[in-house]
């Protein structure tokens, strides 16, 4: 079984995978059966509060020729943006709500306020990314094919200018995301379906120019004299919702202590291995109530890459629930605060910059029971585009 | 005529494009909503006027539609009501009891309690005045020809009165009832819905004979006494609404006769022929259908078929797969769980027919 060569897993017997298995489905169970009423008001709550931020922020900005009132309004539709991408967007889009059978609050019906058409994402994000989660060559997460996020990964000298390209991917990750379903790398080895890239084009087109059209024509527009004003400070809301949901991102899989895949480790994987790669391969991040809704729980990550479309509002209790289990069976569970979990991504992103040997792996200590079943003399033959599994280096 | 005035001013809908280029994604609605739930045509919406009580177990729903409603339904007509208990939408249809008038501005259904219907139930008993519900359009074929025809026969079990109920009100209101026979069965004289006001129809209407039977004490309407309680049916056209074995019954009688062409059936209970599983699955409603037995996954199915289907991850985490049940039920493969809900999105990937199904596609 591929998953005795991943190292986290070895003191795992197949009975113990099997009954981690059974106790995350009893999980899922559990809440499946007590979402109510409490769920759909806390949802319902949170769509008319964006909804106020955002047309607080438009109307504050009428004024967006008076500085003080030009920064509040920047706020609050930045603010707006990001409740809308993080908490509402993006886990309505995963079918979070779809158990309230309310077709405005579905995942077939939901579509967000950034660049990227909804459809897309579901397919690059809901499909690709949470099946293949952290695996190299499937999961185009991993660096948004721009970064080189894993040693496994092959150095190349424009690599070196890492640090620069993540900052504009942070700037501007609205374009980013938008890009994300076309497949770079499909299209640059010319495998690219050509039918089906014009019609994610039109779709992009068509999104982008009603976006554009609202954020830098008509609300600008609308304030008259105050025209660049206005501009300005949706383009910096968009900015800011920009770097925030980079970062939130970010943080979910590249901190220490999260693991990626190679193809071999997905051979025969059963439901709960594929558990298990999710947990490994994901990290959270501590914080408050605000915190957690402004990033849409994703300082939940695990919990959430394991049950990805139960309702967010539910992840905190689901974690109290995974970090017993993970205490009890040993398995690493990440988090930290959010400006170690950030530190550490940011200082892998300049690493990785650099080729392997100028740069130190440094893996977590293993424990003694871990590293006696490690067969370090198997892992040697990996796909030779990926590299060589980090745990043999 | 009755277009709702939102779509039939070119001013309003010039000023409803505008809107939406400044709240896309979303629909000016979708913030006009959060002052009066009922200024949005995105998910037409109700709010409930007054529940009148009209037997023990049944009761008139008075309801105010929102934006986006037309007036113009048919008489025997039925609408699709989608009331929220406990955090999630459950939807019905009911015949419109209602003529279809645009004054006062409100439409009715009347809903009879089930012993097992527990949506009825709470619609019946549960329901505060100012509720907001959801609606679905009118729509049916059961209906009223215009003009009527000169003899009509109405068969009529239960519940079924109540598009009955449009029909007669409509030609009431119009003044002029041709020759109709109403043969209604209930259990009991106090089971039966709008007895008193049928009754005074017949008064008032030499044409309309009223056939009232209890079926606690005269037992069940059989076809072939038909003959006896209206003599010339086969020179009328038929009308039929009640439950399944006496539609059935009826059906088959006609059809014997040869004047099957002449009876409009309409059913309101879900045919559960078995409790096998599997089932001809209809992908859209009047799109092509295709016999599956009970492992394969309603997916799988419409793949075979050569339907193009949205799928992801095929495993029920992705939701990329799911689309809406027309009607019929269908099991859910991890819970075992059946689901009926005409409107409720069910996950293809990991659902199988449980019985004859129709998929909204």
């Amino acid at each position: 079984m591929a998953y005795a060569d991943v190292r986290e897993y070895t003191h795992l017997t197949d009975d113990e995978v099997d009954a981690i298995g059974a106790e995350l489905d009893a999980i899922r169970a559990e809440i499946e059966a007590s979402r109510g009423q409490a769920d759909r008001d806390y949802i319902l709550r949170v769509i008319t509060l964006q909804r106020r931020l955002a047309a607080a922020g438009r109307i504050t900005l009428f004024a967006s020729f008076f500085p003080p009132a030009w920064l509040l309004g920047t706020a609050l539709l930045g603010s707006a943006k990001i409740l809308e991408n993080m908490e509402l967007g993006h886990n309505a889009m995963h079918g979070q709500w779809d158990w309230m059978n309310d077709p405005e609050i579905h995942s077939s019906n939901w579509e967000w306020d950034t660049t990227q058409p909804a459809e897309q994402w579901k397919h690059s994000h809901n499909y690709i990314h949470h099946q293949f989660t952290n695996v190299l060559g499937h999961d185009n997460d991993i660096g948004y094919g721009i970064l080189r996020m894993s040693r496994d990964q092959k150095w190349h000298p424009a690599n070196l200018g890492q640090p620069a390209y993540n900052a504009l991917l942070a700037l501007f990750f609205e374009w980013g995301v938008a890009l994300h379903d076309l497949d770079i790398e499909a299209i640059r080895k010319g495998e690219k379906d050509i039918p089906l890239l014009k019609k994610q084009l039109r779709q992009i087109g068509r999104k982008v120019g009603k976006q554009s059209l609202k954020d830098y024509v008509m609300y600008p527009l609308l304030t008259g004299p105050f025209f660049l004003h206005t501009l300005t400070a949706n383009f910096t809301a968009n900015i800011i919702r920009n770097v925030w949901t980079h970062g939130i991102i970010f943080c979910g899989h590249f901190p220490d202590g999260a693991v990626h895949f190679t193809e071999e480790e997905l051979e025969d994987e059963t439901r709960a291995e594929w558990y298990l790669r999710q947990m490994l391969g994901s990290a959270n991040f501590k914080g408050g109530k605000l915190l957690h809704i402004m990033s849409g729980q994703l300082g939940y990550q695990i919990e959430h890459h394991l049950f990805p479309d139960l309702p967010s509002n539910r992840y905190a209790q689901i974690s109290v629930k995974v970090q017993d289990l993970c205490k009890r069976y040993d398995i690493p569970y990440t988090t930290g605060p959010l400006w170690k979990q950030y530190g550490q991504t940011l200082r892998t992103i300049l690493k990785l910059s650099l080729p392997n040997k100028r740069t130190e792996d440094n893996p977590a200590p293993l424990s003694p029971r871990q590293s006696r079943r490690l067969r370090d003399d198997e892992r040697q033959n990996r796909r030779s585009e990926l590299g060589k599994w980090s745990g043999a280096a | 005529m009755t277009e709702p005035l939102i779509q039939r001013s070119p001013a309003l809908r010039g000023l409803r494009r505008f809107g939406k280029a400044l709240t896309t994604p979303l629909a000016p609605d979708d913030y006009l909503a959060l002052i009066n739930p009922l200024w949005s045509q995105r998910e037409l919406r109700g709010r409930i006027e007054k529940v009148v009580p009209i037997t023990d177990r049944a009761a008139t729903l008075v309801i105010r539609p929102g934006w986006g409603w037309s007036f113009n339904h048919a008489p025997g007509q039925y609408i699709g009501i989608g009331v929220e208990i406990d955090g999630k939408f459950h939807w019905r249809s009911y015949s419109l009891s209602s003529v279809p008038l645009v004054e006062g501005k409100t439409v009715s259904i009347t809903v009879k309690a089930m012993p097992e219907g527990f949506l009825s139930d709470h619609l019946v008993n549960g329901l505060e005045p100012g509720t907001i519900v959801r609606l679905a359009s009118p729509q049916g074929d059961f209906v009223l020809p215009d003009p009527p025809p000169a003899k009509m026969l109405m068969l009529v079990g239960g519940s079924g009165i109540t598009p009955v109920m449009s029909i007669l009100r409509t030609m009431d209101r119009r003044g002029s009832i041709p020759d109709v026979v109403l043969a209604y069965s209930a259990t009991t004289e106090d089971d039966m819905m709008f007895v008193h006001e049928l009754r005074v129809l017949a008064l008032r209407y030499e044409s309309f004979t009223f056939y009232e039977r209890f079926t606690d004490a005269d037992g069940l309407l059989t076809a072939d006494q038909l003959d006896t309680v209206c003599p010339d049916w086969r020179e009328r056209e038929a009308w039929a609404c009640g439950p399944g074995p006496m539609l059935d019954a009826f059906s088959e009688h006609f059809e014997s006769e040869g004047r099957l062409d002449h009876l409009h059936v309409e059913r309101f209970t879900l045919n559960l022929a078995s409790g096998g599983e599997g089932g001809t699955v209809t992908f859209g409603v009047g799109g092509p259908t295709v016999e599956v037995d009970g492992a394969t996954t309603l997916l799988e199915a419409g793949e075979k078929a050569g339907i193009n289907m949205l799928f992801g991850c095929r495993m029920g985490i992705c939701h990329t797969c799911d689309v809406p049940l027309a009607s019929g039920s269908i099991r859910d493969l991890r819970s075992g769980n059946e689901h009926s809900e005409p409107n409720e999105y069910i996950q293809t990937c990991i659902s199988v027919a449980a019985g004859d199904c129709t998929l909204a596609i």
